[in-house]
Protein backbone atom coordinates (compact mmCIF):
# COMPACT_ATOMS: atom_id res chain seq x y z
CA UNK A 1 0.00 0.00 0.00
CA UNK A 2 1.36 3.42 -0.86
CA UNK A 3 0.38 6.45 1.16
CA UNK A 4 -0.86 7.98 -2.12
CA UNK A 5 -3.56 5.33 -2.35
CA UNK A 6 -4.65 6.17 1.18
CA UNK A 7 -4.91 9.88 0.29
CA UNK A 8 -6.92 9.03 -2.80
CA UNK A 9 -9.36 6.85 -0.92
CA UNK A 10 -9.59 9.43 1.87
CA UNK A 11 -10.99 11.85 -0.71
CA UNK A 12 -14.18 9.75 -0.57
CA UNK A 13 -14.69 10.31 3.15
CA UNK A 14 -17.08 13.26 2.78
CA UNK A 15 -20.61 11.83 2.42
CA UNK A 16 -21.71 14.28 -0.30
CA UNK A 17 -18.53 13.70 -2.28
CA UNK A 18 -19.00 9.96 -1.89
CA UNK A 19 -22.57 10.23 -3.18
CA UNK A 20 -21.36 12.26 -6.17
CA UNK A 21 -18.67 9.66 -6.91
CA UNK A 22 -21.10 6.75 -6.54
CA UNK A 23 -23.52 8.45 -8.91
CA UNK A 24 -20.92 9.06 -11.65
CA UNK A 25 -19.59 5.50 -11.24
CA UNK A 26 -23.08 4.02 -11.42
CA UNK A 27 -23.85 5.79 -14.71
CA UNK A 28 -20.97 4.17 -16.59
CA UNK A 29 -20.86 7.15 -18.98
CA UNK A 30 -20.03 10.85 -18.96
CA UNK A 31 -22.06 12.90 -16.50
CA UNK A 32 -22.63 16.66 -16.47
CA UNK A 33 -22.62 18.90 -13.39
CA UNK A 34 -26.36 19.57 -13.45
CA UNK A 35 -27.17 15.90 -13.71
CA UNK A 36 -24.89 15.01 -10.77
CA UNK A 37 -26.29 17.87 -8.66
CA UNK A 38 -29.86 16.77 -9.30
CA UNK A 39 -29.15 13.10 -8.65
CA UNK A 40 -27.46 13.80 -5.32
CA UNK A 41 -29.81 16.62 -4.33
CA UNK A 42 -27.30 19.41 -3.84
CA UNK A 43 -26.67 22.80 -5.44
CA UNK A 44 -24.90 22.81 -8.79
CA UNK A 45 -21.91 24.75 -7.39
CA UNK A 46 -21.45 22.26 -4.55
CA UNK A 47 -21.66 19.33 -6.96
CA UNK A 48 -19.09 21.05 -9.22
CA UNK A 49 -16.79 21.58 -6.23
CA UNK A 50 -16.88 17.91 -5.28
CA UNK A 51 -16.59 16.71 -8.89
CA UNK A 52 -13.44 18.78 -9.36
CA UNK A 53 -12.01 17.55 -6.04
CA UNK A 54 -12.57 13.98 -7.25
CA UNK A 55 -10.72 14.78 -10.48
CA UNK A 56 -7.87 16.26 -8.41
CA UNK A 57 -7.70 13.06 -6.38
CA UNK A 58 -7.55 11.00 -9.59
CA UNK A 59 -10.85 9.19 -8.96
CA UNK A 60 -12.70 10.88 -11.84
CA UNK A 61 -11.66 12.14 -15.26
CA UNK A 62 -12.99 15.38 -16.70
CA UNK A 63 -13.61 16.36 -20.30
CA UNK A 64 -15.80 18.68 -22.35
CA UNK A 65 -18.81 17.61 -24.34
CA UNK A 66 -21.92 19.11 -25.86
CA UNK A 67 -24.78 17.76 -23.81
CA UNK A 68 -27.51 18.83 -26.25
CA UNK A 69 -28.01 17.74 -29.84
CA UNK A 70 -27.85 21.33 -31.05
CA UNK A 71 -24.72 22.39 -32.91
CA UNK A 72 -23.51 25.57 -34.54
CA UNK A 73 -23.92 29.17 -33.38
CA UNK A 74 -26.18 29.58 -30.35
CA UNK A 75 -25.82 26.02 -29.17
CA UNK A 76 -23.59 27.18 -26.33
CA UNK A 77 -20.22 26.08 -25.03
CA UNK A 78 -19.54 22.39 -24.44
CA UNK A 79 -20.18 21.40 -20.79
CA UNK A 80 -17.67 19.95 -18.42
CA UNK A 81 -18.38 16.24 -18.02
CA UNK A 82 -17.03 13.58 -15.70
CA UNK A 83 -16.54 9.85 -15.73
CA UNK A 84 -14.81 7.38 -13.48
CA UNK A 85 -11.01 7.19 -13.90
CA UNK A 86 -9.73 3.77 -14.94
CA UNK A 87 -7.22 3.22 -12.10
CA UNK A 88 -7.81 1.22 -8.94
CA UNK A 89 -6.76 1.90 -5.39
CA UNK A 90 -6.24 -0.51 -2.61
CA UNK A 91 -5.79 0.31 1.02
CA UNK A 92 -5.06 -2.13 3.81
CA UNK A 93 -3.90 -1.35 7.29
CA UNK A 94 -1.45 -2.81 8.13
CA UNK A 95 0.01 -3.24 4.63
CA UNK A 96 -0.85 -6.54 2.94
CA UNK A 97 -0.03 -7.32 -0.66
CA UNK A 98 -2.56 -9.86 -1.90
CA UNK A 99 -2.31 -8.46 -5.41
CA UNK A 100 1.26 -9.63 -5.95
CA UNK A 101 0.41 -12.98 -4.41
CA UNK A 102 -2.63 -13.34 -6.70
CA UNK A 103 -0.54 -12.45 -9.77
CA UNK A 104 2.09 -14.99 -8.82
CA UNK A 105 -0.44 -17.75 -8.18
CA UNK A 106 -2.30 -16.97 -11.41
CA UNK A 107 0.95 -17.37 -13.33
CA UNK A 108 1.56 -20.70 -11.61
CA UNK A 109 -1.94 -21.95 -12.49
CA UNK A 110 -1.27 -20.92 -16.11
CA UNK A 111 2.09 -22.71 -16.15
CA UNK A 112 0.62 -25.86 -14.66
CA UNK A 113 -2.40 -25.74 -16.96
CA UNK A 114 -4.58 -25.90 -13.88
CA UNK A 115 -7.52 -23.86 -15.21
CA UNK A 116 -10.04 -26.62 -14.69
CA UNK A 117 -9.06 -27.19 -11.09
CA UNK A 118 -9.11 -23.42 -10.52
CA UNK A 119 -12.67 -23.28 -11.90
CA UNK A 120 -13.77 -26.14 -9.64
CA UNK A 121 -12.31 -24.43 -6.59
CA UNK A 122 -13.90 -21.13 -7.63
CA UNK A 123 -17.32 -22.74 -7.98
CA UNK A 124 -17.02 -24.08 -4.45
CA UNK A 125 -15.73 -20.76 -3.12
CA UNK A 126 -18.61 -18.93 -4.84
CA UNK A 127 -21.16 -21.14 -3.11
CA UNK A 128 -19.71 -20.04 0.23
CA UNK A 129 -20.07 -16.34 -0.58
CA UNK A 130 -23.85 -16.21 -0.28
CA UNK A 131 -26.51 -17.83 1.85
CA UNK A 132 -29.83 -19.33 0.68
CA UNK A 133 -32.47 -16.72 -0.12
CA UNK A 134 -30.14 -13.71 -0.16
CA UNK A 135 -30.74 -11.15 -2.90
CA UNK A 136 -28.47 -11.73 -5.90
CA UNK A 137 -28.11 -8.03 -6.75
CA UNK A 138 -27.23 -7.19 -3.16
CA UNK A 139 -24.62 -9.96 -2.93
CA UNK A 140 -23.04 -8.78 -6.20
CA UNK A 141 -23.07 -5.14 -5.06
CA UNK A 142 -21.37 -6.12 -1.83
CA UNK A 143 -18.65 -7.90 -3.77
CA UNK A 144 -17.96 -4.84 -5.96
CA UNK A 145 -19.53 -6.05 -9.22
CA UNK A 146 -21.75 -2.95 -9.56
CA UNK A 147 -24.74 -4.78 -11.06
CA UNK A 148 -27.32 -3.00 -13.24
CA UNK A 149 -30.30 -4.19 -15.23
CA UNK A 150 -30.48 -4.08 -18.99
CA UNK A 151 -33.01 -5.81 -21.23
CA UNK A 152 -33.95 -8.39 -18.63
CA UNK A 153 -30.35 -9.18 -17.76
CA UNK A 154 -28.34 -8.32 -14.72
CA UNK A 155 -25.05 -6.97 -16.09
CA UNK A 156 -21.94 -6.12 -14.09
CA UNK A 157 -20.32 -2.76 -14.63
CA UNK A 158 -17.17 -3.51 -12.64
CA UNK A 159 -14.78 -6.44 -12.73
CA UNK A 160 -13.49 -6.90 -9.17
CA UNK A 161 -10.48 -8.76 -10.60
CA UNK A 162 -9.71 -6.22 -13.33
CA UNK A 163 -5.93 -6.05 -12.89
CA UNK A 164 -5.52 -9.83 -12.91
CA UNK A 165 -8.03 -10.21 -15.72
CA UNK A 166 -5.83 -7.94 -17.85
CA UNK A 167 -2.82 -10.21 -17.30
CA UNK A 168 -4.52 -13.60 -17.37
CA UNK A 169 -7.85 -13.02 -19.10
CA UNK A 170 -8.69 -16.61 -19.94
CA UNK A 171 -7.93 -17.92 -16.47
CA UNK A 172 -9.44 -15.05 -14.51
CA UNK A 173 -12.60 -14.74 -16.62
CA UNK A 174 -13.19 -18.51 -16.32
CA UNK A 175 -12.61 -18.41 -12.58
CA UNK A 176 -14.91 -15.41 -12.29
CA UNK A 177 -17.67 -17.18 -14.22
CA UNK A 178 -17.31 -20.26 -12.02
CA UNK A 179 -17.39 -18.05 -8.92
CA UNK A 180 -20.64 -16.45 -10.12
CA UNK A 181 -22.15 -19.85 -10.90
CA UNK A 182 -21.16 -21.06 -7.42
CA UNK A 183 -22.71 -17.94 -5.96
CA UNK A 184 -26.05 -18.81 -7.58
CA UNK A 185 -25.80 -22.31 -6.16
CA UNK A 186 -25.12 -20.84 -2.70
CA UNK A 187 -28.20 -18.64 -3.02
CA UNK A 188 -30.25 -21.65 -4.07
CA UNK A 189 -31.17 -19.66 -7.18
CA UNK A 190 -32.08 -22.14 -9.91
CA UNK A 191 -34.13 -19.92 -12.24
CA UNK A 192 -31.17 -17.66 -13.07
CA UNK A 193 -27.97 -18.56 -14.95
CA UNK A 194 -24.59 -16.86 -15.02
CA UNK A 195 -23.13 -16.73 -18.53
CA UNK A 196 -20.24 -15.16 -20.35
CA UNK A 197 -21.45 -12.06 -22.16
CA UNK A 198 -18.33 -9.92 -22.44
CA UNK A 199 -18.30 -6.36 -23.69
CA UNK A 200 -15.58 -3.71 -23.51
CA UNK A 201 -15.01 -2.07 -20.15
CA UNK A 202 -17.22 -4.38 -18.07
CA UNK A 203 -17.12 -7.66 -16.21
CA UNK A 204 -17.43 -10.63 -18.60
CA UNK A 205 -20.39 -12.25 -16.79
CA UNK A 206 -24.11 -11.44 -17.04
CA UNK A 207 -27.06 -13.06 -15.27
CA UNK A 208 -30.26 -13.96 -17.04
CA UNK A 209 -33.25 -16.27 -16.70
CA UNK A 210 -32.21 -19.90 -17.15
CA UNK A 211 -34.22 -20.34 -20.37
CA UNK A 212 -33.05 -17.12 -22.07
CA UNK B 1 1.68 2.08 -36.80
CA UNK B 2 -0.61 -0.92 -36.84
CA UNK B 3 -0.45 -3.96 -34.60
CA UNK B 4 -0.04 -7.38 -36.25
CA UNK B 5 -0.88 -10.56 -34.37
CA UNK B 6 -0.22 -14.16 -35.30
CA UNK B 7 -1.68 -17.14 -33.40
CA UNK B 8 -1.06 -20.80 -34.02
CA UNK B 9 -2.95 -23.73 -32.53
CA UNK B 10 -2.53 -27.48 -32.86
CA UNK B 11 -5.84 -29.15 -33.63
CA UNK B 12 -6.58 -32.34 -31.71
CA UNK B 13 -8.06 -33.88 -34.86
CA UNK B 14 -8.45 -33.03 -38.55
CA UNK B 15 -10.52 -29.97 -39.32
CA UNK B 16 -13.33 -32.02 -40.90
CA UNK B 17 -13.59 -34.44 -37.95
CA UNK B 18 -16.56 -34.49 -35.56
CA UNK B 19 -14.26 -33.38 -32.69
CA UNK B 20 -13.65 -30.06 -34.47
CA UNK B 21 -17.25 -29.57 -35.68
CA UNK B 22 -18.20 -26.99 -33.03
CA UNK B 23 -15.04 -25.03 -33.72
CA UNK B 24 -15.61 -25.03 -37.47
CA UNK B 25 -19.21 -23.94 -36.89
CA UNK B 26 -17.94 -20.98 -34.85
CA UNK B 27 -15.54 -19.80 -37.60
CA UNK B 28 -18.09 -17.89 -39.65
CA UNK B 29 -19.74 -15.91 -36.81
CA UNK B 30 -16.39 -15.18 -35.13
CA UNK B 31 -14.73 -14.09 -38.39
CA UNK B 32 -17.67 -11.80 -39.05
CA UNK B 33 -17.38 -10.42 -35.52
CA UNK B 34 -13.68 -9.72 -36.02
CA UNK B 35 -14.13 -8.10 -39.45
CA UNK B 36 -16.76 -5.75 -37.99
CA UNK B 37 -14.94 -5.08 -34.72
CA UNK B 38 -13.72 -1.52 -34.02
CA UNK B 39 -10.04 -1.22 -34.96
CA UNK B 40 -9.96 -4.26 -37.27
CA UNK B 41 -7.68 -3.61 -40.25
CA UNK B 42 -6.89 -6.87 -42.06
CA UNK B 43 -7.04 -10.63 -41.72
CA UNK B 44 -5.25 -13.30 -43.72
CA UNK B 45 -8.03 -15.30 -45.36
CA UNK B 46 -7.78 -18.91 -46.45
CA UNK B 47 -10.36 -18.50 -49.21
CA UNK B 48 -13.69 -16.94 -50.05
CA UNK B 49 -15.82 -19.36 -48.03
CA UNK B 50 -16.50 -18.15 -44.48
CA UNK B 51 -15.09 -21.35 -42.97
CA UNK B 52 -11.87 -21.46 -45.02
CA UNK B 53 -8.79 -21.38 -42.83
CA UNK B 54 -5.29 -20.23 -43.75
CA UNK B 55 -3.40 -22.66 -46.02
CA UNK B 56 0.27 -23.15 -45.12
CA UNK B 57 3.27 -25.48 -45.17
CA UNK B 58 3.99 -25.43 -41.46
CA UNK B 59 2.57 -28.86 -40.69
CA UNK B 60 -0.76 -30.68 -40.61
CA UNK B 61 -3.21 -29.88 -37.83
CA UNK B 62 -1.72 -26.43 -37.39
CA UNK B 63 -4.35 -23.72 -37.42
CA UNK B 64 -3.12 -20.19 -38.12
CA UNK B 65 -4.83 -16.94 -37.35
CA UNK B 66 -3.21 -13.75 -38.58
CA UNK B 67 -4.66 -10.25 -38.32
CA UNK B 68 -3.82 -6.55 -38.11
CA UNK B 69 -5.41 -4.04 -35.73
CA UNK B 70 -5.30 -0.31 -35.07
CA UNK B 71 -4.25 -0.62 -31.45
CA UNK B 72 -3.66 -2.90 -28.52
CA UNK B 73 -7.01 -1.98 -26.97
CA UNK B 74 -9.07 -2.76 -30.08
CA UNK B 75 -7.39 -6.16 -30.43
CA UNK B 76 -7.81 -6.78 -26.70
CA UNK B 77 -11.50 -5.89 -26.74
CA UNK B 78 -12.17 -8.20 -29.68
CA UNK B 79 -10.13 -11.06 -28.21
CA UNK B 80 -11.33 -10.96 -24.63
CA UNK B 81 -14.37 -8.67 -24.52
CA UNK B 82 -16.58 -10.10 -27.24
CA UNK B 83 -18.22 -13.44 -28.02
CA UNK B 84 -14.72 -14.54 -29.06
CA UNK B 85 -13.94 -15.12 -25.36
CA UNK B 86 -16.42 -18.01 -25.19
CA UNK B 87 -14.66 -19.72 -28.11
CA UNK B 88 -11.26 -19.19 -26.46
CA UNK B 89 -12.50 -20.79 -23.28
CA UNK B 90 -13.37 -23.97 -25.14
CA UNK B 91 -9.91 -24.11 -26.78
CA UNK B 92 -8.88 -27.23 -24.86
CA UNK B 93 -11.71 -29.21 -26.50
CA UNK B 94 -10.23 -28.56 -29.93
CA UNK B 95 -6.55 -27.74 -29.50
CA UNK B 96 -3.59 -29.29 -27.74
CA UNK B 97 -2.01 -27.48 -24.85
CA UNK B 98 1.12 -25.68 -26.00
CA UNK B 99 4.24 -25.41 -23.91
CA UNK B 100 5.83 -22.90 -26.29
CA UNK B 101 4.58 -19.42 -27.15
CA UNK B 102 1.70 -19.67 -29.65
CA UNK B 103 0.83 -16.02 -30.04
CA UNK B 104 2.98 -13.06 -31.05
CA UNK B 105 2.46 -9.37 -31.81
CA UNK B 106 4.56 -6.71 -33.46
CA UNK B 107 4.14 -3.23 -34.91
CA UNK B 108 4.02 -2.63 -38.66
CA UNK B 109 3.80 0.57 -40.75
CA UNK B 110 0.22 1.44 -41.63
CA UNK B 111 0.67 0.70 -45.34
CA UNK B 112 2.43 -2.64 -44.85
CA UNK B 113 0.64 -5.92 -45.56
CA UNK B 114 2.54 -8.59 -43.63
CA UNK B 115 3.24 -12.07 -45.00
CA UNK B 116 2.74 -15.36 -43.21
CA UNK B 117 6.49 -16.03 -43.36
CA UNK B 118 7.10 -12.73 -41.60
CA UNK B 119 4.64 -13.69 -38.89
CA UNK B 120 6.19 -17.11 -38.34
CA UNK B 121 9.62 -15.44 -38.08
CA UNK B 122 8.28 -13.16 -35.35
CA UNK B 123 6.97 -16.16 -33.46
CA UNK B 124 10.39 -17.82 -33.73
CA UNK B 125 11.95 -14.61 -32.49
CA UNK B 126 9.64 -14.62 -29.46
CA UNK B 127 10.55 -18.24 -28.75
CA UNK B 128 14.26 -17.54 -29.08
CA UNK B 129 14.59 -14.22 -27.25
CA UNK B 130 11.47 -13.81 -25.17
CA UNK B 131 9.39 -10.64 -25.48
CA UNK B 132 11.22 -7.75 -27.16
CA UNK B 133 9.95 -4.66 -29.02
CA UNK B 134 10.11 -6.75 -32.21
CA UNK B 135 8.05 -9.70 -30.97
CA UNK B 136 5.89 -9.47 -27.89
CA UNK B 137 2.66 -10.49 -26.19
CA UNK B 138 -0.29 -8.89 -24.38
CA UNK B 139 1.37 -9.75 -21.10
CA UNK B 140 4.72 -8.19 -22.05
CA UNK B 141 3.55 -5.47 -24.35
CA UNK B 142 5.67 -2.84 -26.12
CA UNK B 143 4.30 0.48 -27.36
CA UNK B 144 4.87 1.36 -31.00
CA UNK B 145 7.27 4.12 -29.96
CA UNK B 146 9.54 1.50 -28.35
CA UNK B 147 9.29 -0.78 -31.34
CA UNK B 148 11.07 0.99 -34.19
CA UNK B 149 10.35 -1.11 -37.25
CA UNK B 150 13.55 -2.05 -39.00
CA UNK B 151 13.09 -4.74 -41.64
CA UNK B 152 16.83 -5.32 -41.73
CA UNK B 153 17.07 -6.04 -38.04
CA UNK B 154 15.78 -9.61 -38.37
CA UNK B 155 18.31 -10.30 -41.12
CA UNK B 156 21.27 -9.02 -39.16
CA UNK B 157 20.65 -11.49 -36.38
CA UNK B 158 20.65 -14.57 -38.61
Amino acid sequence: MSSDDLDTVAALHDPVRRAVYDYVASRGCEVGRNEAAEAVGVQRTLAAFHLDKLVEAGLLEAGFKRLTDRTGPGSGRPSKVYRRAPGEWQVSVPARDYRTLARTLAEVVDLLGGDEQAERVARRAGAGLAGPGEDLGEVLRRRGYEPYEEEGRLRLRNCPFHLLAEEHPLLVCSVNLALCQGLLAGLGEEAVAARLDPRPGECCVAFSKEDL
Amino acid sequence: MHLAQLNIAHMRAPKDSPELADFVAALDPINRLSDEAPGFVWRLKGGDAPQDTVEHDYGDHLLINFSVWESRDTLWDFTYRSAHLGVLQRRREWFLRMAEPYSVMWWIPRDHVPTLAEGMERLELLKAEGPTPRAFTFKDFYDSSEAAWRPAAAEVRK
